[in-house]
C-alpha cells in the first residue's frame, strides 16, 4: 500500500513541477531563451508572496490576487530591459546574464530576508485530506495544487493556439524577421511572454511555500525540477511538460520510499534515463 | 510637380555578406508599377528590404510619402503602408493559413482588402484556410503570401522573387491576377527572374547592377540589346 | 611584394619571456614569502586554472557548461579515497584524479552531448548534482557531513608543514600555469584549427570533413581531467571537504563564469586578466557579504550587454595587442 500512496502523492507533486516548468517551456518556444534564474523568481514570488500576506492578511492564494500583477510586471520589465538585449547574438548572452541575475535573486533575497526558512500558512486547507482507500490518503493541498496545474496547462494552451496574442507568440517563434514585417514589435510580444510566464512563476511560488520551508537557495533546485520536467515530456508541448513533472514527481516518491536519502537522485535518474532512451523527450514537439 | 510616393535617394546598404547597395536611387509614383531586374547579387532583394526596414544598416534616405524611413524598424513601416512578400514565400508553419493572412492584417489600415476580398482574389486559400500553411503547394503558398501581404492594406506592394521555382501555369495564373491587384490603386515594385514577363506587366523599369542603377525607363523605349547589356554588364 | 606570415608580434615575445621570468619568480616564492601569501596565490592558481578551462569549453568549443563543479567535487573525493582510505601518499592521487575525471567523463558527455545550448548548460548542472548526491551516499567518506584527510595522510605529502605547503604550493603552481600553456598549446594545434572553424561556422566546417562531435568530445575530455586534478588540489589545499562545498555551483562555477567573462571569453589572456581583477575585487568588496556577490552579478550582466567581448577584448580591439596569439597575421616586407 505504501507504495501505491508513493506513486499516488508523486502525481500530485508532478503538479507542482509541471507549474515550475510551464513558464521555462513557454518563454523558450517563443524565444529560445532559457532563464537560469527561473527558479530564483520562483522563490522570490515565494517570499514577495510571503511579505503580502503579512502586510495585508489575506489568504495566501488570495495574495495572489497583488503577487501574480507585480510579478507580470516585473517580467515585462525584465525582458524590455535586460533580456532583449541578449537575444540573437547567440547562445552565450542570455544564458549569462540569467545567471548573473539568478545570483543577484538569491543574494538580494539573502540580504533582505536573511537565511531563516519562512512558509505561508493556508489554515485548513494544509491539514484536509480524504482517504482515497485505506493507507492512501488524498490531501486537499497537493489536490487543489494539481488541479491549478491542469487549469494553468489548459488556460497556456488556449492562449497560445486560439487568441490574437498566441498566434504573434507562434509568429516570433517561427519567423522575427515576417514577423516584423507584419507590424509585430517582437520586443514587446517577447516581453509579454515573459509576463506571462512570471505569472505562472507567481502560482508556483504561493504554492511551493505554503506546501513546505523556503530559504533564498532554493531556487537552482525548482529549475532543476522544471527543466527536467520539460525535457522529460518533450520541448515544446506544454501537456508533455505535465506529463514530465508527474514521471519526475513519482520517480521522486518512489526512490524516496527506497531510502529516504535517493528521492532527488531518483529523479535526475529518471531524467537521464529518458534522455538516454528518447533524447527528444517522451512527447516531442518542436523538431 | 507631384512628390512621388516612393524617393529613394543614393541609398547604400549591405545584408549578408556580398549583396549591397552602392548609391541607388530611384523614384515610384501612386499606383505605378516597376519591375525590378537584374543578375543574380546585383542587389535586388537587398533593396526591398532596405526599403521595408529590413536592413539594419544602411546610409542615404528612403522617402515613403514625403517621410524618411531609412532606418525605421520594418513593424512601423507597414503601418505607414509598404508591405513585403518575402523571397521564398516565408510563411509561418506553425499557423494555418488564415492565420497569415489574418497576421498580415495586424497593421489595421483601412482599405478594400480584408479576409473576404483575399479569398475571393485566390479562392484556393479558402478552401485551405484552415490547414498549417506548409501543407499548401509552393504556389499557393506564394498566392498567400501575397494574400498576407494585401491584408495590410499597402500603399506600395514589394514582391521579391514571385515567380522562383513555381510551375509555369501557377506562374500564368499569378500575372493575371496582378492588374486586379493593381487595379485597387497600390503601387508596386516587382522583383523578378523572368525578365520578360517583368518587363510585359510593368510601366517602368529599373535595372540594377552589382549594386547601382545601369539603366532605367520605359521597357518600350529601351532596345532588348540594350537592357540585355545592362543586366549583363557586357 | 612578398609578405611574412607569422604568429608573433612583438608584444607576444616580450610577454613570452615576462611570462617566463614570472614563473621563475613564482617558482621560488616558498624562499622568500610567508605561507599565507602562498595559499592566497595557490588558491589564484585554482581559479586561473578553472577559468583557462572553461574558457576552453565555452569561449572556443560553444559547450556552455554550469557543471565543471561534478569534476572539482570527483577528484576532491578520489583524493580523499585514495589518500584517506586506501593510504596512497596523496600527490600520487592527483593525477589519477585527473584520469577518473576524464574517465567518467566520456559517458557522461554521451548523455549530456544529448541536450543544445542552455539545456546542454543546465544538463551538466544536473549530473553535477548526481555526483553530489551520490557521493553524499558514501558513508565511509562522511556521508552528507563530509570528512577530513587524516593528518597521517598529510605528512606523506611532506614531513614538516612548511614543506608540505611549499609542496601544495608548487603543485597549484603547476595546475594554473599548466592549464594556461594547455590551452596555448591545444589552441595552436590541429584541434585549434579545428576549434576555431567551429566557431565560425558550424555547418561549413561539417562540410569540411571536420568531426565536430568528436573535436567537443576530445575537449571536453581534456577539460574534465585537468579540472578533476584541480579538484584534488582544492582537497590538498582545505584539507576538510563535504559534498556541499566540493560540488559548489558558486564556488566552482559561479566565480569562474564570472571571472572568464569579465576578463574576456574566447581569448587567452581574458580569464588571466578576469582571474587578477577578481582577485582584487575580493579582496576589498568581500566583506560586503552578500552584497558583494550582487555586484559581481551586475558586473557581469553589465559587461555581456556592453562589451560582450570582456575587457581583454576591448584591450585588444583598442590597441590591437595580443599577448599569446593563437591566429596568424600576415605583415607586409
Amino acid at each position: 500500500m505504501t507504495w501505491i500512496n508513493a506513486v499516488v502523492q508523486g502525481v500530485l507533486i508532478g503538479g507542482l513541477y509541471a507549474m515550475f516548468a510551464a513558464g521555462l517551456s513557454l518563454i523558450f518556444g517563443v524565444m529560445r531563451l532559457v532563464n537560469i534564474g527561473h527558479g530564483d523568481l520562483i522563490v522570490a514570488a515565494s517570499y514577495l508572496a510571503w511579505a503580502v500576506v503579512h502586510a495585508t492578511g489575506l489568504h495566501p492564494l488570495t495574495s495572489l490576487v497583488i503577487v501574480a500583477p507585480l510579478a507580470a510586471a516585473f517580467g515585462y520589465a525584465l525582458q524590455l530591459g535586460v533580456l532583449n538585449h541578449t537575444l540573437g547574438k547567440g547562445i552565450l548572452p542570455p544564458l549569462l546574464v540569467t545567471f548573473g541575475l539568478s545570483v543577484i535573486l538569491q543574494n538580494g533575497m539573502l540580504l533582505i530576508f536573511t537565511a531563516d526558512t519562512r512558509k505561508l500558512d493556508a489554515g485548513a486547507l494544509e491539514t484536509g485530506s480524504f482517504a482515497l482507500s485505506p493507507g492512501v490518503d488524498i490531501g486537499y493541498l497537493p489536490l487543489l495544487m494539481f488541479a491549478t496545474a491542469l487549469v494553468v496547462i489548459a488556460a497556456l494552451q488556449f492562449l497560445f493556439y486560439s487568441t490574437s496574442l498566441g498566434r504573434e507568440f507562434r509568429a516570433v517563434s517561427d519567423d522575427r524577421e515576417v514577423a516584423a514585417l507584419m507590424g509585430i514589435d517582437d520586443r514587446r510580444v517577447y516581453a509579454s511572454a515573459m509576463a506571462l510566464s512570471l505569472a505562472v512563476v507567481a502560482v508556483a511560488g504561493v504554492f511551493l511555500a505554503i506546501r513546505s520551508n523556503f530559504d533564498p537557495f532554493m531556487g537552482p533546485g525548482r529549475l532543476i525540477f522544471g527543466f527536467e520536467a520539460v525535457i522529460i515530456g518533450g520541448l515544446g508541448n506544454l501537456w508533455g511538460t505535465l506529463a514530465g513533472g508527474v514521471i519526475l514527481g513519482v520517480a521522486q516518491g518512489v526512490g524516496a520510499e527506497i531510502n529516504p536519502g535517493w528521492q532527488v537522485l531518483a529523479g535526475h535518474i529518471a531524467f537521464f534515463l529518458v534522455l538516454a532512451v528518447r533524447p527528444r523527450g517522451l512527447f516531442p514537439r518542436i523538431s | 510637380m507631384v512628390e512621388p510616393l516612393l524617393r529613394v535617394e543614393a541609398l547604400r546598404a549591405s545584408y549578408g555578406d556580398a549583396r549591397a547597395l552602392h548609391g541607388v536611387s530611384l523614384e515610384l509614383r501612386a499606383g505605378e508599377t516597376l519591375a525590378l531586374i537584374g543578375a543574380n547579387g546585383a542587389g535586388k532583394s537587398t533593396l526591398l528590404k532596405a526599403i521595408c526596414g529590413l536592413v539594419g544598416q544602411n546610409e542615404g534616405r528612403i522617402l515613403f510619402k514625403g517621410e524618411d524611413i531609412a532606418r525605421r524598424p520594418a513593424s512601423r513601416i507597414v503601418r505607414l503602408g509598404v508591405a513585403l512578400a518575402p523571397e521564398g514565400r516565408r510563411m509561418f508553419p506553425s499557423l494555418s493559413v488564415e492565420e497569415n493572412l489574418i497576421l498580415g492584417g495586424k497593421a489595421r489600415r483601412p482599405g478594400p482588402w480584408s479576409l473576404e476580398s483575399v479569398y475571393a482574389l485566390f479562392p484556393v486559400l479558402k478552401e485551405r484556410r484552415r490547414q498549417p500553411a506548409p501543407a499548401m503547394s509552393g504556389g499557393q503558398q506564394q498566392m498567400c503570401a501575397i494574400g498576407r501581404a494585401l491584408m495590410s492594406n499597402p500603399e506600395l506592394l514589394l514582391l521579391d522573387e514571385l515567380s522562383l521555382g513555381l510551375a509555369p501555369t501557377i506562374i500564368k495564373d499569378i500575372y493575371e491576377l496582378l492588374p486586379r491587384i493593381a487595379a485597387g490603386g497600390v503601387a508596386t515594385i516587382l522583383v523578378e527572374q523572368d525578365v520578360t514577363r517583368a518587363l510585359a506587366t510593368a510601366e517602368r523599369f529599373v535595372c540594377l547592377q552589382e549594386g547601382h542603377v545601369s539603366l532605367e525607363g520605359d521597357p518600350a523605349e529601351h532596345s532588348r540589346d540594350d537592357i540585355t547589356r545592362a543586366y549583363f554588364g557586357t | 611584394m612578398s609578405a611574412l606570415v607569422s604568429r608573433a608580434t612583438r608584444a607576444s615575445r616580450v610577454a613570452g619571456l615576462s611570462a617566463l621570468g614570472l614563473a621563475a619568480v613564482l617558482v621560488s616564492a616558498p624562499w622568500w614569502t610567508d605561507i599565507a601569501t602562498e595559499r592566497l596565490i595557490g588558491e589564484f592558481m585554482v581559479y586561473l586554472a578553472l577559468a583557462t578551462l572553461w574558457n576552453l569549453l565555452a569561449g572556443y568549443a560553444g559547450l556552455v557548461s554550469v557543471g565543471q563543479q561534478a569534476y572539482v567535487g570527483f577528484g576532491a573525493y578520489v583524493l580523499i579515497s585514495l589518500a584517506s582510505l586506501a593510504g596512497w601518499n596523496p600527490l600520487w592521487a592527483v593525477p589519477m584524479a585527473g584520469l577518473g575525471a576524464a574517465a567518467i567523463a566520456t559517458p557522461v558527455a554521451r548523455l549530456v552531448f544529448r541536450l543544445q545550448g542552455a539545456y546542454f548548460a543546465i544538463g551538466t548542472w544536473v549530473m553535477a548534482e548526481v555526483f553530489r548526491l551520490v557521493c553524499a551516499q558514501i558513508s565511509a567518506l562522511g556521508g552528507g557531513s563530509g570528512t577530513s584527510l587524516t593528518p597521517a595522510a598529510m605528512k606523506l605529502v611532506a614531513a614538516t608543514r612548511p614543506a608540505r605547503e611549499a609542496a601544495i604550493y608548487w603543485l597549484a603552481l603547476a595546475l594554473g600555469l599548466g592549464a594556461v600553456a594547455v590551452a596555448y598549446l591545444l589552441l595552436r594545434s590541429r584541434i585549434g584549427l579545428a576549434l576555431t572553424a567551429i566557431r565560425d561556422s558550424e555547418i561549413a566546417s561539417d562540410s569540411l570533413g571536420i568531426r565536430i562531435d568528436r573535436v567537443k568530445l576530445a575537449v571536453y575530455v581534456l577539460v574534465a581531467g585537468l579540472t578533476g586534478m584541480v579538484g584534488a588540489l582544492v582537497e590538498l589545499q582545505k584539507v576538510r571537504m563535504s559534498p556541499d562545498a566540493a560540488f559548489s555551483v558558486n564556488d566552482w562555477t559561479a566565480f569562474v563564469i564570472f571571472i572568464v567573462v569579465i576578463g574576456g571569453i574566447g581569448t587567452i589572456e581574458g580569464p588571466i586578466l578576469g582571474a587578477l581583477i577578481y582577485f582584487v575585487l575580493r579582496e576589498y568588496l568581500a566583506e560586503l557579504g552578500s552584497l558583494y556577490l550582487m555586484i559581481l552579478g551586475a558586473l557581469a550582466i553589465l559587461v555581456m550587454l556592453t562589451a560582450p567581448q570582456g575587457l581583454w577584448g576591448f584591450v585588444q580591439r583598442r590597441f590591437g595587442l595580443s599577448l599569446f596569439p593563437t591566429g596568424y597575421r600576415v605583415r607586409g616586407l
